[in-house]
C-alpha cells in the first residue's frame, strides 16, 4: 500500500528531484488541513509508483516554508524534476488534486 | 431513498441531524465537501455559547458535535452537492460528478462564503499575503507586522488574537465606528499593538514574486498612506452558499430567495417548497452565531419529521 513522504530539510531535494511530486504544506492546528489529509492519503494509493505525494509539516519544518514563500496553509506545490509547476492554496476535492497530477504525468 | 438529506456540516446541518436521527427518522445523511464544523473551525476563540464558560478554539469547540449526531444514527458523506431539485413529492440530490440520490425532505444548511474586500492584487496575492484565515495563517507572521481589512465580530476577534505574536496590527476599517460587542471593542481599542485606521480602504496590494510586501491604503479625506506589511486577512462579510437551489437548465432556484441570496423561511424554518427546511446562516434574516444556527437546525429538523410523518 502506498504511503505519503513525509519531507523534511534533509531529504526534501533528493525526493523531489526527479519525476513528478505533489507536497502538502500543512500544519496541525490548521482546520482546512485536517480537510485534505484522507485525501493526500488516498491519492497516495492511487498513484503509488508514478507520483510521490508528500507533505511537509511547516510548524516543524519552517526554513521549507521560508524557502517556497508559504504564507498560507494548505499550500500544496506540484514539482516536475525538481521545479515548481502548479500551485494550490486551500482545501480542494480530490478530483481537482488528480487532475492536476494526471496533467503533469501525461 | 433517504428520509432526510442535509446539505452542509456546520453548527446548522450537525445539529439538524442530531434531532433528525434521535427524533427517529431512518437514512438521514449530511453532506458536507469539506472538514465538519463550519466557518467557526477557522475561528480562534468563541466564548459566547451558553454553558461552554471556558474560551476553546472554533475547532476543538466543535470536535464533539458530529461523533455526538452519529450515536443516534446520522450518516455523513463527504461529497460536494452539485443541486437539489424536487420532482413530484422526491427530492433528488446530485453530486459535482453527477452520482444522484433521491430524499423525502431536504434541509438546506449550506453557510455563507467569505466576500472579497475587492482591492487591486486581491486575487494575485491570494495565499501569497492575503489571507482569510487567523489562525491557519497567523503563524506566518510570528512578530511581523499585518494588516486586517473589516470592522465586524471576526474582524476585530482576530486582530486581537493576531495581536498576541505578531509585532503590529493595523486594523482597516471603512467606517469611523464599530458595530459589535462593546467588550470586544475595548479590548481592540485598548490594544496598544493594534492601529485603528478609520474611514480607510485599502486600494492596491503590493508585491513581489515571492508575495505581499505591502498595501496602499486611502482615507476618505483623500489621504494616502503605505503599509509595509508581508500579510493582510480579509474579514468583510460573508455570501450566502446557495449555488445548490439554482437549476443549470432554468438557472432559477428551486425556492424563494431574498435580494441577499437568503433562502426566505418562515419560524418553522419552512421554505415555500414543501419538504424543503433552510437553516443557519443560509436562511433569511440569520444571526450569524454558533447558537442561532444550532437552534435553527433542531427547529428544521422537527418540522421535516412532522412533514415526513404527514407524507405517511
Amino acid at each position: 500500500m502506498g504511503k505519503y513522504i513525509e519531507l523534511t530539510s534533509s531529504n526534501f531535494e533528493a525526493t523531489i528531484g526527479s519525476g513528478v511530486c505533489m507536497v502538502d504544506f500543512w500544519a496541525p492546528w490548521c482546520g482546512p488541513c485536517r480537510m485534505v489529509a484522507p485525501v493526500v492519503e488516498e491519492l497516495a494509493v492511487d498513484y503509488e509508483g508514478k507520483a510521490k505525494i508528500c507533505k511537509v509539516n511547516t510548524d516543524e519544518e519552517q526554513d521549507l516554508s521560508v524557502k517556497f514563500g508559504i504564507r498560507s496553509i494548505p499550500t500544496i506545490l506540484f514539482f516536475k524534476d525538481g521545479k515548481v509547476v502548479d500551485q494550490m492554496v486551500g482545501a480542494a476535492a480530490k478530483q481537482t488534486f488528480a487532475q492536476k497530477l494526471n496533467a503533469l504525468l501525461a | 431513498m433517504l428520509d432526510l438529506a442535509i446539505i452542509g456540516g456546520g453548527p446548522a446541518g450537525i445539529t439538524a441531524g442530531l434531532y433528525a436521527s434521535r427524533g427517529g427518522l431512518k437514512n438521514v445523511v449530511m453532506f458536507e465537501n469539506s472538514l465538519p464544523g463550519g466557518q467557526i473551525t477557522a475561528s480562534s476563540e468563541i466564548e459566547n455559547y451558553p454553558g461552554i464558560s471556558t474560551v476553546v478554539s472554533g475547532l476543538d469547540f466543535m470536535q464533539n458535535w458530529l461523533p455526538q449526531a452519529q450515536k443516534f444514527g446520522l450518516e455523513y458523506e463527504v461529497k460536494e452537492i452539485d443541486r437539489v431539485a424536487k420532482n413530484g413529492d422526491i427530492f433528488t440530490i446530485c453530486t459535482s460528478d453527477n452520482d444522484c440520490i433521491e430524499a423525502k425532505a431536504v434541509i438546506i444548511a449550506t453557510g455563507s462564503i467569505p466576500k472579497k474586500a475587492g482591492f487591486k492584487g486581491e486575487e494575485e496575492f491570494f495565499g501569497r499575503g492575503v489571507s482569510i484565515c487567523a489562525t491557519c495563517d497567523g503563524f506566518f507572521y510570528r512578530n511581523k507586522e499585518v494588516a486586517i481589512i473589516g470592522g465586524g465580530d471576526t474582524a476585530l476577534e482576530e486582530a486581537h488574537f493576531l495581536s498576541g505574536f505578531c509585532k503590529k496590527v493595523y486594523l482597516i476599517h471603512r467606517s469611523d465606528s464599530f458595530k459589535v460587542a462593546p467588550s470586544t471593542i475595548q479590548r481592540v481599542v485598548n490594544d496598544e499593538k493594534i492601529e485603528i485606521l478609520y474611514n480607510s480602504i485599502v486600494s492596491e496590494a503590493l508585491g513581489d514574486n515571492m508575495g505581499l510586501t505591502a498595501l496602499r491604503v486611502k482615507n476618505k479625506d483623500g489621504g494616502e498612506r503605505i503599509l509595509e506589511v508581508p500579510g493582510v486577512f480579509v474579514f468583510v462579510g460573508r455570501d450566502v452558499n446557495n449555488k445548490v437551489l439554482f437549476s443549470p437548465e432554468s438557472g432559477k432556484p428551486l425556492c424563494a430567495i431574498n435580494d441577499r441570496g437568503e433562502i426566505v423561511v418562515n419560524l418553522r424554518m419552512k421554505t415555500d417548497i414543501p419538504g424543503l427546511f433552510a437553516a443557519g446562516d443560509c436562511r433569511s434574516e440569520p444571526s450569524r452565531q454558533v447558537v442561532c444556527a444550532a437552534g435553527d437546525g433542531a427547529t428544521a429538523a422537527i418540522s421535516a419529521i412532522e412533514y415526513i410523518t404527514n407524507l405517511r
